[in-house]
């Protein structure tokens, strides 16, 4: 360590005042504790090791290089460039998550820029950027580029605002990139010439995603590269690339761990199809597989030789039947996590069950979310199937159509050890289809069941005793999703007296209004963000929440025609930067 | 376009043919009109009978609901069809991106450009609508749903992907019933749409003369439909003639996303590409049509 930095460090701590701090650092010299505290990772734990005296703060700040800004608005560039001064890698996450879903309107914010430009100056040896839900323009992504001499690592998920201009200029410019991960933004897609902007000495990367993108990209360029990489572990290619191209890339990369193929579907002559399978075979490392557009029976089986190693499978862009499905889970009896479309029906989840007993996590999405027939898709019985079978179950996110309190009630049941528990019945206000009653006593099962959970969305018709439940025994919940549920203020009050770890709570369309909000007044400073939409909640109660609590930011968005009085879309977060500053006309804070 | 309020409020025979009672305006709960339809196999709206609204506790203000878009999202039954997706070739026709502004007017778009959406409904036009295609202002309608703002909970990218592989996987496998093609139709200056299926139609010339009959009401003047095809030769649209009087164009955007003039392509592959219809303005659409301005110039 410069030893003209340890003199500052150790005059700021001394002139502390505090005998403690002295004696301290003659029991504990900083170089020890550093050493120890550059050890811990999370930044769950360096928070609680910065709260232990000056002297802990201050080595744990000195030795932080990986920063975790869970809400960028909760902190300011300034204050993070104060506090520490060695970072190597950042993650930032923007927009409230109901922007996926089109709550949130467009240039709300969330915009990187300000955070690039104090990144330049205070950490200009960043290797790393991880963005999500943020918005970042094409000039930002040639000012990152060309401002960090040692970038490695471009990751993108959910963030809008740029183009593949901006792509061009990282894979133009960084010449050490190891990664360029690029997932389901909001992008301007000017075709693929970006990939050919690769210099033909980069030959660093490590993982390489751009599955979401539309445009074609040159073959020649891709096969190269990959040939070049010897240490690409993750490839994700997009729908462009089809089988044959696919095999050649194999070839050329049998170390691959992850691997999204193209598209799935394609005339392919016997030598052909040999080909690809014995590819596929080479692949002995291969845990995850995804991509798969358009796979059909066809050419499935190419992949069953790779199947035995996987430990992630997502079919969520493939329409599979149930027997489609059958087969390949057959072949696939490591498998942790399953991602599905629910064309594979109840029959295809019984097969999940019966085939894979290590399954840890299963995604089932609709392939048709706006079809009311009630003849496709999954039920109960799949899910009940699926937790018969794999008991170590503890993720699920569910898209369905009808669902029984009694089916969920024995789900948990079979699989108590749910930290993510997110069912979503896809008609809002749905019933019990059988008892025609609320859904209540399905969560009431949840959360008494499975002590551990973290993470719950719920649906379906929904009374106040639901929330009741939640308060009463979801203990350890940090994200609870409320949309279209809920009978009075009581239900939101339940939740936020009782849950004592709640950190992110975002709600819609449920009947809660400002006697709930304002319940919350003590607890919302605990908390990442509170969300709530088209609920009850007026502007005076807004107003009243901001005015008592100057740490909060309450802001509040109105949609156009309706009365002033309404606050239709409310974002209640801490902070401690104040209020934004670049907020959009139609972004009130209060 | 001063004149289409008289037109519409005076003209009862146009409204037997625009079923424009069906379209009209009304205050009343969301749903409350399901009395005129047939219950059929009973998909409320709110997944419960609508009488029972404090059973979901929404009790107030649903008046308010109707026309205020994504505050209570059921009530974006004005904006409801939800088939698009299903009946129409590429992905972008359903893009229900950020800007998504086919069901609520402020929820996914930047605030004032597309308003007016809020009032414009896709009716159907075909006689005999396929079950489940027809959504009315604030009713329900037996198998077919109004869309939520931002419901069921599917980010972007996935809705969009999986919209191109279901129209594409109904393609080849031909496992769709829904032998269909219904595509949107604006006209500038309308004050709302129509939506056509271009599976009904053979050529051009069957096209412009359904379009004509459905938008007639709304060009200036008047004109007697038969009166302008002369002797000259009919050109490959009717509808094109018609509208250089009227000064109005013909485009449509294709699955690329351009817009361009009909007519230029066989029938087929016009329908294989077509997205959706816009009646443009001649004036608007200079840069697209020399075609017509060759025309005019001709015919005059």
């Amino acid at each position: 360590m410069d030893p003209k930095l340890k003199k500052t460090k150790d005059s700021s701590s001394n002139s502390a005042n505090s005998p403690d701090s002295t004696h301290s650092s003659f029991l504990f010299p900083d170089e020890v504790l550093e050493r120890v505290l550059s050890l811990l990772h999370s930044h769950k734990d360096r928070s609680s090791v910065s709260l232990v005296c000056k002297d802990w703060y201050n080595a744990e700040r000195w030795t932080r290089t990986k920063l975790f800004i869970g809400n960028c608005y909760s902190v300011s560039p300034e204050i993070v460039a104060r506090r520490f001064p060695r970072i190597k890698s950042v993650t930032l996450k923007g927009k409230p998550r109901f922007s996926d879903f089109n709550l949130v309107p467009q240039y709300w914010g969330a915009d990187v820029h300000s955070w690039l430009v104090m990144f330049a100056k205070v950490y200009p040896f960043l290797e790393e950027l991880r963005l999500k839900r943020m918005t970042l323009s094409d000039e930002s992504l040639k000012f990152l580029a060309t401002s960090f001499p040692g970038f490695k690592a471009l990751s993108l998920l959910s963030c809008d605002g740029f183009s593949t201009d901006g792509l061009k200029a990282i894979a133009t410019h960084c010449k050490n990139l190891t990664e360029l991960d690029i997932q389901e933004n909001g992008i301007d897609d000017f075709g693929g010439g970006w990939l050919s902007c690769f210099s033909e000495n980069c030959s660093s990367l490590e993982v390489l995603n751009f599955a979401s993108l539309s445009s074609d990209v040159s073959f020649d360029a891709l096969e190269k590269l990959v040939r070049r990489c010897k240490s690409l572990r993750i490839l994700k290619v997009n729908k462009s690339i089809s089988l044959d191209q696919l095999q050649q890339l194999l070839v050329q990369a049998p170390q691959l761990i992850e691997l999204g193929t193209g598209s799935f579907q394609q005339e392919l002559t016997p030598r052909q199809y040999e080909d690809l399978e014995t590819a596929f075979s080479n692949c002995k490392n291969l845990q995850t597989l995804s991509g798969l557009w358009e796979a059909t029976s066809l050419h499935l089986p190419v992949l069953y030789a790779a199947c035995a190693s996987l430990t992630f499978l997502n079919l969520s862009y493939a329409t599979l039947r149930s027997d489609e499905l059958a087969k390949l889970v057959a072949h696939s009896p490591n498998l942790r996590r399953l991602w599905v479309l629910d064309t594979v029906e109840d029959k295809g989840l019984e097969t999940v069950g019966s085939s894979c007993p290590l399954l840890e996590e299963l995604r089932v999405y609709p392939a048709d979310p706006f079809e009311l027939d009630l003849h496709h898709g999954v039920t109960e019985a799949g899910f009940l199937a699926v937790s018969h079978g794999c008991r170590k179950l503890h993720y699920v996110l569910y898209f369905c159509r009808q669902m029984t309190n009694a089916a969920v009630a024995t789900i948990v049941q079979n699989c108590p050890d749910f930290t993510h528990f997110r069912l979503c019945i896809m008609n809002p206000g749905e019933p019990d289809y059988l008892t025609n009653e609320p859904m209540d006593e399905a969560f009431g099962a949840v959360v008494k069941t499975c002590t551990n959970l973290q993470r719950l969305a719920v649906s379906g018709l929904l009374t106040d005793l639901t929330f009741e439940y939640i308060g009463r025994y979801a203990k350890n919940l940090e994200t609870l999703s409320v949309a279209f549920a809920g009978s009075s203020d009581r239900g939101m009050q339940c939740v936020l007296q009782g849950c004592p770890k709640l950190r992110k709570l975002e709600i819609r369309d449920s009947p809660f209004g400002n006697a709930a909000l304002l319940s919350g007044v003590e607890k919302y400073e605990t908390m990442r963000s509170l969300w709530m939409s088209a609920c009850n909640v007026t502007m005076s109660a807004c107003r009243l929440l901001a005015k008592d609590m100057p740490r909060l930011n309450v802001e509040v968005m109105r949609d156009e025609g309706s009365d002033d009085r309404q606050a239709d879309k409310v974002y209640v977060y801490r902070s401690v930067a104040g209020p934004r500053r670049d907020a959009p006309p139609f972004v009130l804070t209060l | 376009m001063d004149k289409i309020p008289d037109k519409l409020s005076s003209s009862s025979e146009k409204n037997e043919v625009l079923n424009l009672e069906e379209t009209e305006l009304r205050l009343g709960l969301p749903g409350s009109e399901v009395s005129d339809k047939k219950a059929g196999n009973g998909f409320p709206l709110f997944g419960k009978d609508l009488k029972d609204e404090t059973n979901n506790g929404f009790s107030q203000n649903p008046l308010k609901n109707i026309f205020s878009g994504a505050k209570r999202g059921f009530s974006d039954a004005i904006d409801g069809s939800y088939k698009w997706g299903l009946c129409i070739n590429g992905g972008s026709e359903v893009d229900l991106g950020k800007n998504d502004v086919l069901f609520s007017p402020r929820g996914g778009g930047n605030g004032g450009v597309k308003n007016t959406n809020i009032l414009q409904s896709c009716q159907p036009t075909t006689p005999q609508p396929v079950e489940g295609k027809k959504n009315e202002n604030g009713s329900t309608t037996p198998a077919s749903k109004a869309q939520v703002v931002g419901w069921p909970p599917i980010r972007s990218f996935r809705k969009n992907t999986l919209a191109t592989n279901l129209s594409r996987n109904n393609d080849v496998t031909g496992k769709s019933g829904l032998d269909c093609l219904y595509v949107k139709v604006s006209m500038d200056g309308a004050p709302y749409l129509r939506k056509v299926d271009l599976k009904t139609y053979c050529s051009y010339a069957e096209l412009s003369s359904a379009l004509e009959k459905m938008f007639s009401c709304f060009t200036i003047g008047q004109y007697a439909s038969h009166g302008l095809r002369g002797k000259e030769e009919l050109s490959e649209c009717h509808l094109m003639d018609l509208l250089d009087r009227t000064e109005y164009v013909l485009t449509y955007e294709d699955k690329d996303g351009d817009w361009m003039l009909v007519g230029d392509v066989p029938w087929e592959m016009f329908t294989d590409s077509c997205k959706r219809l816009r009646i443009m303005k001649g004036s608007d659409a200079s840069g697209l049509a020399p075609r017509v301005i060759e025309k005019c110039k001709n015919q005059n």
